[in-house]
């Protein structure tokens, strides 16, 4: 049994059976590679080994804007609340936290920002495109 | 100056919000040393040598006489009433309290200002040439390109944890007086036949321990894709960009082991994705930007004849520090911090509070921070300099010495920064001591000098006419000096250029000394007054000033000799 965040909600997930059909990806991985095993996974994790690592970010908007993957993605490894709002941005949708960080609490983040200047997953358009003059 | 509307201002107190919980988390223990650090970092908080130091934004290195006041206030009231102004066109302030860190970026928040992402791996300050707007050359008002790399870099999801710090620079004028020919992306406005904006984009240039020119890798980008060619530029490095070692994490170390070839190729092969998707730039974002910018209400005027005006003393202030101007009577005129005995860069509190009197009174309000470390009021009244000489020279302000050999650029060094091999500051002012007859500075003419107190060349070195580096031998400091660095191309065909090392390093007390053998042999073999320095070592090669600094081979061989001995 393990917590996590999925769609902005704390839940706990028992251990998946082995057979689950689950993509992982390290950060020097390439997403192309993966791009047409996509259909029907359970989900697709990667792996964010540092703190400071942001390849995953890269990974994640390409499965979403360039790849098309619309199932779950999910965070996994060192990760805190302080990096939801932007991985969130970048497609995440599911958060495994390290070690001591409380999922509830961490919750909170995903509203750090309210807005956002540029284009993302969550927001196609930037801002610029948005604004109404 | 740009206004924030109600989202820059909402996301800047965001920031604060998320900073100060971040803070408290650390505090109690919620947060490790490692994390807290990157965190930190991106606020522009340092751990330093003796005490934290707060980087604080000037984006662009604009700033209006509300924001200084406000700086004057803040490091009054949580500092040690100065601040140092950094050749990234920041202000750093060298004494915070942690706890109180949030505190003072809540209160930069009420006049528009922040310390986001001036340290960390993350983008920085975007930078420019301080005469944006104001110069007779220019070809764009790069600051309204320089807010909107602004906004696009602030808090980008995919970009906010690439492999190291990330620095842009964008000339908008003919002369490049931002060299963008040594930052990690360097854009140049160009027009093309038609008239037509663009941008000459130049990646992988850089100082610190591995100084390298920047390679062009498109020579015409039309405006309107800026920001997807800069994305994918950033995604191709924050993917590939080495993370295993630190000192090989910039850009410049992944386009150089790619080879310039290769790595356009694929930038160009993933612009090809996003090119003229909705990041792609719009003409009314152009205008919304730039109409967000105050402007100057100009009067008309006709120029004046300042060399009619004899009055002593002036001449030579307007002839280093008074710039032209674009409008016909009216003169851009830089403020020295380069007065000797004060640390270069450094302004007190109450200094601050007379220089925003002044710009209020002289330039309707603003001022520019210039990456060499003065300020400068950009729209003066020609009929007003006599009187804002007389001023600033009451202020100290006034040192004549733009261009010229003590306008020294200098890091903090080992007084302050705790990665420090050797102390700089005290070095800058004894040149400045040594070189105090204005004649004879006036005589040995334009004269870059920079000192950085350790490899990571804060201080620009690598691209002084003449650069001093502080080094650690056996635990002592000493200092390297290089010749022949260039910043960019700030006169027609002078490219950027990096310094060579002229041979064994330096005590502290020899310096000015070798400093004035340098100038001897330059003097003596320079073909006009308007060869410079720079010219002449690159015209006759670095040897002549070598055998001059250490004498010929059987003087050095002998002195060799004596060291051993001593030794
Ligand atoms: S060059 Fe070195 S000593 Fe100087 S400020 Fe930078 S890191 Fe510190």
């Amino acid at each position: 049994m393990a917590m996590l965040i999925k769609e902005r909600r704390v839940i706990t997930e028992s251990a998946p059976s082995p057979d689950a059909n689950v993509i992982r990806l390290e950060p020097a991985d390439d997403p192309a590679a993966v791009a047409d095993r996509l259909d029907g996974v359970a989900r697709v994790e990667v792996n964010f080994p540092k703190f400071g690592d942001g390849r995953g970010f890269s990974i994640g908007r390409l499965l979403r804007e360039r790849y098309g993957y619309k199932g779950e993605l999910r965070a996994v490894g060192h990760i805190t609340r302080d990096h939801l709002c932007f991985m969130e941005s970048c497609g995440f949708d599911a958060f495994e936290l390290r070690e001591g960080e409380d999922p509830h609490e961490a919750l909170a983040a995903f509203d750090d920002f309210s807005e956002s200047y540029q284009a993302s997953v969550t927001r196609p358009r930037p801002l610029f495109r948005r604004r109404t003059r | 100056m740009y206004r924030y509307d109600e989202i820059d201002q909402r996301l800047v107190d965001e920031r604060v919000r998320q900073f100060r919980g971040q803070t408290e988390r650390f505090l109690a223990g919620q947060l490790s040393e490692d994390e807290f650090r990157a965190l930190r970092l991106r606020n522009g908080l340092y751990i330093q040598r003796y005490a934290p130091m707060l980087r604080i934004a000037i984006p662009y290195g604009l700033l209006s006489t509300r924001q200084l006041r406000k700086l004057a206030d803040i490091s009054r009231k949580y500092d040690r009433g100065y601040g140092h102004f950094s050749t990234r066109q920041n202000l750093q302030l060298n004494w915070p309290k942690l706890e109180q860190v949030p505190e003072m970026l809540a209160e930069l928040a009420t006049v528009q200002m922040h310390a986001i992402q001036t340290s960390g791996n993350s983008f920085r300050n975007v930078t420019t040439d301080h005469f944006a707007g104001v110069a007779q050359d220019e070809i764009v008002d790069s600051f309204v390109w320089c807010e909107i790399i602004r906004q696009w870099s602030t808090f980008h999801p995919e970009f906010s944890f690439l492999p190291r710090k990330f620095k842009i620079a964008l000339n908008g004028a003919r002369a490049d007086r931002a060299a963008v020919e040594v930052h990690d992306i360097g854009l140049h406005a160009v027009r093309d036949e038609r008239g037509e904006v663009g941008f000459r984009v130049l990646v992988g240039g850089g100082l610190g321990r591995t100084p390298i020119i920047g390679v062009v890798i498109r020579e015409f980008l039309p405006w309107p894709h800026l920001l997807t060619y800069l994305e994918a530029i950033l995604r191709v490095y924050n993917r590939y960009g080495r993370r295993d070692n630190i000192h090989k994490a910039r850009i410049k170390i992944l386009v150089k082991e790619r080879g310039p070839d290769r790595f356009r190729e694929e930038v160009e092969a993933e612009w090809a994705q996003i090119k003229d998707g909705p990041a792609t730039l719009i003409a009314e974002e152009i205008e919304r930007v730039a109409a967000r910018f105050t402007r100057p209400a100009y009067e008309r005027l006709a120029n004046l004849d300042l060399g009619a005006i004899a009055v002593p003393g002036f001449a030579a202030w307007v002839k280093r520090n008074v710039h032209p101007h674009k409008r016909p009577g009216y003169a851009a005129v830089t403020l020295s911090l380069k007065k000797t005995g004060v640390p270069p860069g450094d302004v007190t509190a109450d200094q601050m509070d007379a220089i925003a009197d002044l710009a209020d009174r002289y330039s309707f309000g603003e001022l520019r921070v210039s990456h060499e470390q003065n300020l400068v009021l950009a729209d003066v009244r020609q009929r007003d300099l006599v009187e804002v000489w007389r001023e600033a020279r009451e202020l100290g302000l006034a040192t004549p010495n733009l261009g010229l050999l003590t306008n020294i650029i200098s890091c903090p060094g080992g007084d302050f920064c705790a990665l420090a091999n050797a102390k700089s500051i005290p070095v800058a002012e004894a040149i400045q001591r040594r070189f105090d007859d204005l004649d004879y500075l006036h005589d040995i003419g334009e004269l870059d000098l920079n000192i950085s107190g350790c490899m990571n060349a804060c201080g620009h070195h690598h691209v002084g006419h003449i650069g001093i580096l502080g080094v650690d031998k056996n635990g002592e400091e000493w200092y390297q000096i290089e010749i022949g660095g260039n910043q960019g191309e700030t006169r027609p065909g002078a490219k950027a250029a990096l310094g060579k090392v002229i041979g064994p390093s330096f005590a502290r007390a020899d310096v000015p000394l070798v400093v004035e053998k340098l100038i001897g042999c330059y003097l003596e073999r320079r073909d006009s007054d308007a060869e410079r320095f720079v010219d002449v070592v690159h015209r006759i090669g670095v040897e002549p000033f070598k055998e001059q600094v250490y004498g010929n081979a059987d003087q050095r061989a002998a002195r060799h000799h004596r060291e051993r001995a001593v030794a």
